[in-house]
């Protein structure tokens, strides 16, 4: 064992030769293979875009370093230590999940290395910390925009509810819609539950059928919103479905084909409502680059990238208080996903976008305001 | 409970597989649900990447997943013949790794659609209830598969070799019956069979990701220990009784529709528990 | 040549002990916090490697669910030391249940808890479990493993589902990591020795003639069970205070399989392969990062491809199964005779 660890240290430890100085460097932890190896592809290619846009702050290149954290906290958590210790980074962007992002943060954190994840929406990720951020909202703030939505502009009376047990962000999301649609005045009639994976909703859909809700929510990732909307069509529910940001990708309408037509997302995101010549050119670049459209996660990924890059330059140094100064302190930066304040607890303060499948693609419905 | 009987199914043909190599091995295929996942793909690509039509690239899926069985067995469970029972195991498991993690090395996480060829996608409306005619289809294949089978187990010389070995390994031998041609043809059929059920899976289910074979390879071994495993019969029916009970426990109990697969396992356990030989099968004597 | 004497021998390894103690100080003192954290991560891997190992190894039963009991100590060590205030901030969707809400007690009884429960646990699972051997076996495990799973992440009222935990204190530093694990090594390595380890290894061997011989099957693994299940469990409570957060797909099956590599690839049934085999895969793990980020060999430049770790492992556990079926050390155990003979007779 004793020999093991001094091994170890010999290899390990050693900081790289290369020292590149005049390079800026920023940390990238990301899942790039494991169960949510999806979210991390997407926004890695988000980030690369967005640094091919912005290559340089403070008159030095960008560098990104990239740590695969195996879709697990363990490895998040060495991930982020590593790159703050062997890569000396100034900045972290990261991580996919807000699970590992809760593994990993504490470390920046305690390092004083401020953190930017481009898609972590528990309201739990950034709790009591001061170098956490985020470019996405938070889970109560979508369900509780998706329970006005159905009312106001759904008016939808009643709703069934199909939550993913095995995500947080599925859970959170149900949660807080079914205090909102309730103090709203509606009604949940049905309330099932499915776990990642699962691929057979029959019998959940069976009984929500005979409950005849106006809406369903059922605020899931992709594939299982897909198949959801597949196997209800199927048994001939009818009514629209509402789900959340995590559904946001090609892969839904791929998958789903016409059945999720018409369906509604909650989400950060849409061409359409990309009006900056800044996010134009980010789709412009994104499309050309991996032939096809970016989708919510590749744009958070830019987002995280911008909201950095701009605070770095706007605390005119890599001290790593300034920059969570700067970050904490964005006004109106222009990013793909809209224009983005920083607002409370590391979360930005920014709209949501209504998204409908329509004709097999995503059709911009309105924006909501906080 | 026609949503049953077509998840019966698709679990049966998988746990025949299963049920298959155990009967003459002794071994539990952890690879097998990967077989289905590798049908699942290759029909995929021989439809997409090389834009065969369905009648084409799912035969052929068919034949390399058999080959892909053959060539499991032959390097990874072979050498082993006379080891310790743990070691196969243990090679199993690693074999299932490395379907999974060169699948996802090789093609991504990223779940990919699963084109339905239009044949499969009407929806017929019966008595009141509307119904995908896949779901009538995929119990139809799977009795048709199941006679062919039956077919070559109990008419052919060398399903009666398989019925032999299954009975008692070294007696055969000794009766001069080429042991490794037996399984190769025993693998080739089960994996078959297993990726049959992929293409009908990924065609009810139409996603593709490299962890997708994960839970219906379990599913059909509880399937198969249900029933009694190291019989065909068992295997078909213990698929049956997982596909009806799932529907049905969540149809009647919504709440527990979480908790489906670990009552899954749950019935596994008591069945080891008071009938660890299944429902059909035969108790076994531990000769000392 | 003299085997070492019974003196000689308590006073190696004293001083093994030391100079590990302070080998240990020198790290915490001046070595980085990757370094830290890695060793923290090794001793950790090494305690569940050599607990897995006696159920596995020693009694030849292919257990697949030690991820049940690190996932029933990790939870258990979590809820006793976070502060109700922490609880209630983590508890957003369901409170916490009474009295869970309102405990709070310090790390070692936290540990202790961790272990106790998840050795009950065991207890509880073993008549069910030990009833069948072999594959069944293996099955039975793997599914109390998922269903162990499945339940934290419904029942929220306790475990916060698959919200998870978060806000540890870390209490885990190298001299608690490391000193549980030398005490996993000692008395399992004293089990292992003992009457009872010689009639677990009698029934790994062949266990109808054990049983012919007058030993109980089901005491002796009942035993190895509960045991291995114990230092599991403090082992979850030293993850969950090393990353300080934890949410039931921590504890997968991906976790079993890990563990079993490290104890098949250091030798099934030694406690000194299980902690080669742990300390390597620590190793590895990270020196391999190295396959994953792009290499370049002068002009060369091969991309990385991520992922590639995980092939690498699993072919590895392939290798080591089909070619050298009994790993490193096989059964052979570490000794300070065999250290001394290697100089030769004297």
């Amino acid at each position: 064992m004793v020999v093991f660890a001094v091994c170890f240290c010999l290899t390990a430890g050693s900081v790289r030769a290369e020292d590149c100085r005049d390079s800026l460097r920023i940390g990238v932890y990301l899942p790039m293979t494991g169960s949510v190896a999806a979210y991390g592809d997407m926004e890695w290619a988000g980030i690369r875009i967005a640094r091919d846009m912005e290559p340089e702050a403070l008159g030095r290149k960008v560098e990104l370093l990239l740590v695969d954290t195996k879709s697990d906290k363990i490895e998040a958590a060495n991930a982020v230590t590593l790159l703050i210790e062997r890569d000396k980074v100034v900045g972290i962007l990261g991580e996919a999940i807000s699970g590992n992002t809760m593994a990993g943060n504490p470390i920046s954190e305690l390092a004083g290395i401020p953190s930017v994840s481009p898609s972590a929406t528990s309201p739990l990720v950034n709790q009591g910390k001061k170098f956490a951020f985020r470019a996405c909202f938070i889970d109560p703030f979508q369900g509780q925009v998706a329970a006005r939505f159905a009312r106001s502009r759904l008016q939808a009376a009643t709703a069934a509810l199909i939550i993913d047990n095995a995500q947080d962000y599925s859970v959170g999301l149900g949660s807080f819609f079914a205090k909102q649609f309730t103090k709203d005045g509606g009604k949940i009639v049905s309330t099932a539950y499915i776990q990642t994976g699962d691929q057979d909703f029959s019998a959940q859909l069976s009984t929500l059928q005979a409950a005849n809700p106006d809406i369903i929510y059922a605020p899931n990732y992709y594939t299982e919103s897909a198949l959801l909307a597949k196997q209800a069509r199927d048994l001939g529910i009818r009514a629209p479905i509402l789900t959340g940001d995590g559904a946001h990708s090609d892969t839904l309408i791929r998958i789903g084909g016409n059945a999720v037509e018409g369906m509604f997302l909650t989400g950060h995101f849409h061409r359409d409502a990309a009006g900056s010549p800044r996010a134009k050119e980010f789709i412009r670049r994104f499309t050309e680059q991996y032939k096809r459209d970016p989708d919510a996660f590749a744009a958070l990924g830019g987002d995280a990238y911008f909201l950095l890059i701009d605070a770095v330059r706007r605390a005119g140094s890599t001290d790593g208080s300034r920059i969570r100064d700067a970050l904490a302190s964005t006004r109106g930066l222009d990013a793909v996903s809209g224009s983005i304040s920083m607002g409370e607890g590391g979360t930005p303060v920014k709209g949501m976008v209504i998204n409908k499948v329509e004709n097999g693609g995503f059709v911009y419905v309105t924006t909501i305001e906080p | 409970m026609i949503n049953g009987i077509s998840l019966g199914s698709l679990y049966a043909l998988v746990a025949i597989g299963y049920t298959m190599v155990y009967g003459i091995l002794r071994l539990i295929n952890f690879a097998h649900g990967d077989l289905l996942m590798f049908a699942a793909y290759s029909a995929l690509y021989g439809t997409t990447l090389f834009a065969l039509p369905w009648y084409w690239s799912f035969p052929l899926a068919l034949l390399g997943t058999g080959l892909l069985g053959i060539l499991v067995e032959r390097s990874a469970y072979r050498p082993l013949r006379g080891a310790p029972r743990i070691s196969l195991l243990i090679s199993a498991i690693g074999v299932s790794f490395l379907l999974e993690n060169l699948a996802l090395v090789v093609i991504g996480g990223v779940p990919k659609p699963f084109p339905r060829p239009e044949v499969f996608d009407r929806v017929v409306e019966f008595m009141g209830i509307r119904i995908p005619v896949l779901t009538l289809y995929t119990p139809i294949i799977t009795l048709v598969l199941l006679s062919g089978l039956l077919a070559v187990v109990f008419r052919t010389r060398v399903g009666k070799a398989m019925r032999a070995a299954s009975t008692d390994f070294e007696t055969t031998q000794l009766m001069g019956i080429n042991l490794d041609r037996i399984i190769s043809v025993t693998f080739l059929l089960g994996s078959v069979l297993a990726a049959a059920g992929g293409i009908m899976w990924s065609m009810k289910y139409p996603q593709v990701n490299p962890f997708m074979g994960v839970l219906p390879g379990l599913k059909a071994f509880i399937a198969a220990v249900l029933g009694g495993i190291g019989n065909i019969f068992g295997a078909v029916l213990g698929g049956f009784v997982l596909g009806v009970g799932e529907i049905f426990i969540v149809a009647l109990v919504p709440q527990l529709s979480q908790y489906r697969d670990a009552l899954s396992f749950l019935a596994l356990i008591l069945m080891l528990l008071f009938r660890p030989t299944g429902i059909l099968g035969e108790p076994v004597e531990e000769k000392v | 040549m003299k085997p070492t004497g019974r003196r000689t021998n308590l006073l190696l390894n004293l001083a093994s002990l030391l100079l590990l103690a302070g080998t240990l100080f020198l790290f915490h003192r001046y070595g980085s916090d990757y370094q830290v954290r890695i060793l923290n991560n090794m001793a950790i891997f090494i305690i569940l490697a050599v607990s897995y190992n006696l159920v596995n190894g020693v009694c030849g039963m292919l257990h697949l669910g030690p991820n049940a009991f690190i996932t029933i100590g990790a939870y258990t060590s979590a809820l006793l030391t976070m502060s109700p205030a922490e609880k209630e901030l983590s508890f957003i969707l369901e409170p916490l249940v009474w009295p869970l809400s309102a405990i709070q007690a310090p790390f070692s009884v936290s540990l202790l808890a961790a272990g106790l429960l998840a050795m009950g646990f065991a207890f509880l699972i073993s008549f069910p479990v030990f009833r069948v051997r072999g594959d069944y076996l293996a099955i039975v495990t793997l599914g109390f493993g998922e269903v162990v799973r499945v339940l934290c992440n419904a029942m929220q009222s306790v475990t916060n589902g698959p919200l998870g935990l978060k806000g540890l204190v870390p209490h885990t530093h190298l001299g608690w990591s490391w000193g549980v694990a030398v005490v996993t090594v000692i008395f399992v390595t004293r089990l292992t020795n003992s009457s009872y380890g010689r009639a677990m290894k009698a029934i790994r061997e062949d266990e109808i003639a054990a049983r012919a011989m007058g030993v109980d099957p089901f005491k002796h693994l009942l035993l190895a069970f509960m045991v291995s299940a114990f230092f599991s469990g403090v082992a979850g409570g030293l993850l969950a205070h090393l990353i300080t957060t934890i949410s039931p797909n921590l504890f997968t099956f991906l976790l079993t399989f890990n563990l079993l590599i490290m104890i098949v690839v250091g030798g099934l049934g030694s406690t000194t392969g299980a902690v080669l085999g742990a300390a390597l895969f620590t190793w590895a793990g990270e020196a391999m990062r190295v396959v994953e980020r792009p290499m370049n060999f002068g002009s060369w430049s091969i991309p990385g491809i991520p992922g590639m770790r995980m092939v690498i492992f699993s072919l590895l556990l392939m290798g080591v199964i089909l070619f050298r079926r009994h790993g490193i050390m096989g059964r052979r155990e570490f000794s300070w005779d065999w250290l001394r003979g290697r100089r030769g007779p004297s």
